[in-house]
């Protein structure tokens, strides 16, 4: 049966749309990020002129968090590219790429955790939020990108209980859009990282 | 009704250019000696962008008059040359007009921002604050004693936040609530915000800058007439912000001379 | 892979019950009508604080009837104080600029007709469609609230700038919570239009019918996607800034305020800040933002006017690469608001050559219009008037701009009059008559009704003369040198020129009650109006096709089929003058 008809038995579809669609969708939104994070920047820059300016010793647990956030961007590619079937992954063939997404989750959940940890290290130093510049803006990008790295876990939850959900096909889109995603947040964090350790 | 919005628009457009053509509403009589620039450039301005108002308006109205609502079966034609002369006009005219006003206009602007002061400038500081203006003169020491904001003292007219008892440099200060200015000596302006964002605008002296809180910016001028002008704070700065004004007044160097010592005797 | 066609599985279900169908719709018809809707309270209410600040500044003594009672602390007993005039004025700017400028034409509009310009079923993700018309929804009950808090809204202008927006309560009154909500809304805002901005961008490049290549596209759908490109960007600075100010404003951080400030007799804690940073952000989104609003108008006069004037455009090519040339030029040229804020006078010349270079495009795009004009055959009806109105209010409006773009120029108009008046030209007015345009336009698919065509002339001719009557005399005042954003009158050289503020006024007012009129019919027409047919305006894009009102997937389950552009019109067809998009009847040879 051709992917056409395939798709037109199906009646009333959860998660219809036209993939392509979506994969555009996920690029636009990688580009706006992008944008929001250099507005950041350049904020930083300006700001970084003022006499004010400090310095703050980066907490080492953040290179912990780092390679958490490497290594599920990893095990996130190694799921994307289990092998499943045309553009359905039913339940049979997905044992593999679940376990994988799975590990992604917990490493991505890892990371957020980890950086709590690192905020509540800042804050037994002495530095908070409003403390100094540099550390306004270590809050602000670490907060920001935890925030936009939550969206992902919840998508990559929602991902995991459909494919979890024996009763239910979805779109191959779904899990390599995620991956777009997932990976767009570990690239941002070592762009952030650079600014943090060489700016801050 | 197509003839009518030709007729409508075209008096529109020759009773907004009338005002202009008869100088009803003019800036005022220039008094600096680089508000020429200004005004030169704003006629030259006013000339190009009245004939591209009146000619487009006017062209619009006699396009819309002439085909609109024709009888049916009237041959529809495009206009001789198309898109390619379009484009190409509006290359050849807005291009050469960009460049002349454009680099033309540099003139004022450099006047102004690009141009150091005279080492002899008269050096008068300005606080901009919620919802007045101070000058203040460094009198004959010839030095500015430093600003403690945690001083500021409104009820006891330390508008500054000076402090005489322990910097010298403050002790011969002269703090006054209107600007005085020689005429035909350049003066250079310390521009100093209290609190919020101000603006330092006197239209007869075709100048006009914002006080920045946390930059100290300075701008020079020279007046060329004496007179008594209006200073106003073109910046929103809260509810008083319309009401923010204080006056310049242009002496003779024998008034002026006069005005500073009545205010250092005041202080 | 072979690609799903659109048709053969349906993006969402049909709507069943009041809810799904009428509040939480997923269908892009709706929640464009939604954001329409939404506009026109925005509007009316905004209209209404404008006519508060016009009385005000010629009859400042008056007792306004029931302002009051809703006003103590702003208006006691009707009387306007100078920080009320200021909240007025800020709340205008917001409510104009951002829920009715950008709503209407673009996710009104847009949102309405793109899917069905481009033979879609709807928009690519409906959800987030309906997500972000509830997000804008949030944000304008958010700025609203301002109004009903003791402190009430704040009165920095629609522009915010810091540190006046940035201190708190010190700098004046509602510039506590007032502001704060202000800073919230805007925020709001801003992750509703990112949302828009995505699904336009993904419907246009992935849901196009068969045959609809991009250059086949009508030109309104080309003006919403170079807009929601726009958008994309600005909107995606502006958030991040609305964040640090909130910050500042209430967890101490000090990203705009610098250090030794003295506000109301006290010394703030803030240091090392920079106001300059702000201003850079916001124009930085405010510039392409007064893009984003006259884009749409641009695209529906252009849609109107083919249709209008039986002749395509000299050429719909030219016109789509000048706005895209503009649209990339809009993020070059914020500095010219900045002129003399304080910033790097070597950046101000900076600024001012792609803003003059601007005009090229601008002027290309006017040029062709009227070009276009030439030995057409133009039926005059309310639409094609507001079409030819813009033409007229976009050549007074972008005239004006040539003197700002001019920092020498700029050092004596700006923060004058001669400012409000540019931006209103375009912005107040020009823009506006796009809206008016398309809603004339419009009305009949989105209804299944025709609007009066009386009263939409009638509508026409009042606010024609009106808003030239009340803005053109603002460049006169701006020349004398009468500086804005003022709630009171006392500069010495003012008396002469109260004449000239009385005039506006009424003209205001006058033209104002006119809007009424529009707004009668629009409710009238809804339930009362003449039956429409599929094309009463015999256009040929494919919103034209389908019938008024269109059903809940657009085009049935029919295949759609693009042959040619829209603009076939002019030429020998079967059925007239002109050849629908998705006729393959042959072209007469040309």
């Amino acid at each position: 049966m051709s992917t056409a008809a395939q798709a037109s038995t199906i009646s009333q579809p959860r998660f219809a749309g036209n993939s392509e669609a979506s994969r555009s969708g996920i690029w636009v939104a990688v580009f706006a990020i992008t944008m929001s994070f250099a507005a950041l920047t350049s904020a930083l820059y300006v700001r970084q002129g003022s006499s004010d300016w400090s310095h703050i010793v980066v907490p080492p647990i953040l290179y912990l968090n780092t390679l958490a956030l490497l290594l599920s961007s990893l095990t996130m590619e190694i799921a994307r590219r289990a092998k499943v079937r045309d553009l359905e992954l039913t339940p049979s063939s997905l044992a593999s790429p679940l376990a994988w997404l799975a590990a992604t989750l917990a490493l991505g959940m890892a990371f957020v955790a980890g950086q709590f940890f690192a905020w509540r290290q800042l804050a037994a130093q002495g530095l908070f939020l409003a403390t100094n510049p540099n550390s306004s803006f270590l809050y602000v990008l670490t907060g920001l990108h935890a925030i936009h790295v939550l969206a992902g876990i919840a998508a990559l939850v929602f991902l995991l209980g459909l494919m979890a959900g024996s009763h239910l096909t979805f779109r191959r889109h779904l899990l390599d859009n995620t991956a777009v995603y997932w990976h767009f947040m570990a690239l941002l964090w070592l762009y952030l990282l650079f600014v943090i350790r060489t700016r801050l | 009704m197509g003839k009518l919005f030709g007729i409508v628009l075209t008096i529109i457009a020759l009773a907004s250019a009338y005002p202009i053509v008869m100088h009803h509403y003019v800036q005022p009589v220039d008094i600096s000696r680089h508000g020429h620039l200004i005004d030169e450039q704003l006629s030259d301005t006013m000339v190009e962008a009245g004939l591209a108002f009146l000619g487009a308006q006017i062209l619009l109205g006699f396009f819309v008059f002439k085909f609109s609502n024709r009888k049916a079966g009237a041959k529809i034609r495009n206009l001789p040359g198309g898109a390619k002369l379009v484009v190409v006009a509006a290359f050849i005219f807005v291009g050469t007009e960009i460049m002349a006003l454009g680099v033309l206009g540099q003139k004022a602007w450099a006047d102004v921002y690009f141009t150091s002061p005279k080492p002899d400038a008269l050096q008068v500081q300005a606080q901009a604050g919620q919802f007045a203006f101070y000058f203040r003169y460094s009198g004959p020491d010839g030095k500015f004693g430093p600003l403690h904001p945690d001083k500021i003292d409104e009820g006891n007219a330390n508008y500054f936040g000076l402090d005489p008892a322990n910097d010298v440099e403050a002790r011969d200060d002269i703090v006054s609530g209107e600007m005085a200015i020689p005429v035909n000596r350049e003066v250079q302006l310390l521009m100093h915000a209290k609190d919020v964002n101000h603006s330092f605008y006197v239209r007869e002296l075709r100048l006009q800058q914002d006080f920045v809180p946390g930059l100290d910016l300075a701008l020079h001028f020279t007046a060329t007439k004496t007179g008594k002008f209006e200073i106003l704070c073109t910046q929103l700065c809260g509810l008083g912000h319309y009401n923010m004004k204080a006056y310049l007044n242009v002496l003779s160097q024998d008034d002026f001379d006069k005005w500073m010592k009545e205010k250092a005797s005041q202080q | 892979m072979e690609q799903t066609p659109v048709q053969a599985s349906h993006v969402h279900a049909p709507p069943q019950g009041f809810l799904r169908k009428y509040v939480f719709s997923l269908d892009h018809k709706m929640i464009g009508k939604q954001y329409y809707g939404l506009a026109l309270i925005a509007v009316f209410t905004g209209m209404a604080l404008s006519w508060l600040m016009r009385f005000h500044l010629v009859w400042p003594d008056a007792k306004i009837p029931l302002l009051g009672s809703l006003a103590k602390t702003g208006a006691p007993g009707g009387v306007i104080t100078p920080e009320y005039y200021l909240s007025l004025l800020t709340m205008h700017g917001t409510l104009m600029v951002f829920f009715v400028l950008t709503n209407a034409p673009f996710a009104g509009f847009g949102n309405y007709f793109l899917p069905i310009q481009i033979g879609a079923e709807d928009m690519a993700f409906p959800r987030f469609n309906m997500m972000s018309f509830w997000t804008t929804f949030l944000a304008f009950l958010v700025l609203i609230a301002a109004f009903f808090i003791p402190d009430g809204p704040p009165i920095s202008g629609w522009t915010a700038y810091a540190p006046l927006s940035a201190i708190g309560k010190d700098a004046g009154p509602g510039l506590g919570w007032g502001q704060n909500l202000w800073a919230i809304s805007i925020a709001l805002f801003c992750v509703g239009q990112l949302l828009g901005s995505l699904n336009f961008i993904a419907t246009t490049l992935d849901l196009r019918a068969k045959g609809m290549t991009l250059m086949r596209m009508p030109i309104c759908t080309w003006a919403w996607f170079i807009t929601s490109c726009i958008g994309l960007l600005a909107f995606a600075v502006l958030l991040p800034a609305c964040l640090l100010l909130i910050l500042d404003k209430t967890a101490g951080t000090s990203f705009f305020i610098p250090s030794g400030l003295v506000v109301s007799d006290r010394l703030q804690p803030h240091a090392g800040g920079s106001p300059l940073l702000w201003q850079h952000l916001f124009w930085f989104f405010g510039h392409p933002e007064v893009y984003i609003a006259i884009l749409p108008a641009m695209g529906i006069v252009s849609h109107v006017l083919v249709t209008s004037m039986r002749k395509p455009l000299l050429s719909a090519k030219v016109i789509i690469y000048s706005m895209i040339s503009i649209g990339f030029l809009s993020y070059m040229v914020w500095g010219h608001h900045m002129f003399v804020s304080g910033m790097n006078p070597f950046s101000s010349l900076l600024f001012s050559f792609p803003t003059l270079t601007i005009t090229i495009p601008a002027t290309i795009m006017t040029l062709i219009w009227l070009g276009s004009l030439y030995g057409a055959n133009i039926r005059i009806t309310a639409a094609s008037l507001f079409a030819l109105g813009f033409v007229s209010m976009f050549v007074s409006g972008g005239v004006s701009g040539f003197f700002l773009a001019q920092p020498s120029i700029d050092i004596y108009l700006h923060a004058t009059y001669f400012v409000v008046g540019h931006f209103h030209m375009v912005m107040g007015v020009a823009a506006i008559f796009g809206i008016l345009s398309g809603t004339y336009f419009w009305f009949p698919k989105m209804t299944g009704r025709m609007m009066n065509e009386t009263l939409g002339k009638l509508h026409f001719w009042i606010t024609f003369i009106g808003t030239y009557c009340i803005f053109m005399p603002f460049h006169y005042l701006g020349m004398v040198g009468n500086v804005r954003r003022l709630a009171s009158f006392v500069n010495d050289f003012m008396p002469p020129l109260m004449p000239v503020h009385k005039f506006v006024t009424i003209a205001a007012l006058i033209t104002g009650a006119g809007q009424f009129i529009f707004l009668y019919n629009l409710i009238h027409s809804r339930f009362r109006g003449a039956p429409a047919t599929e094309n009463p305006w015999e256009g040929t894009s494919l919103e034209w096709t389908i019938p008024s009102p269109p059903p809940w997937n657009n085009f049935g389950d029919r295949p759609v089929v693009v042959y040619h552009d829209a603009h076939q019109i002019g030429v020998k067809g079967s059925k007239g003058d002109f050849v629908m998009q998705d006729s393959p009847e042959q072209l007469p040879a040309t």
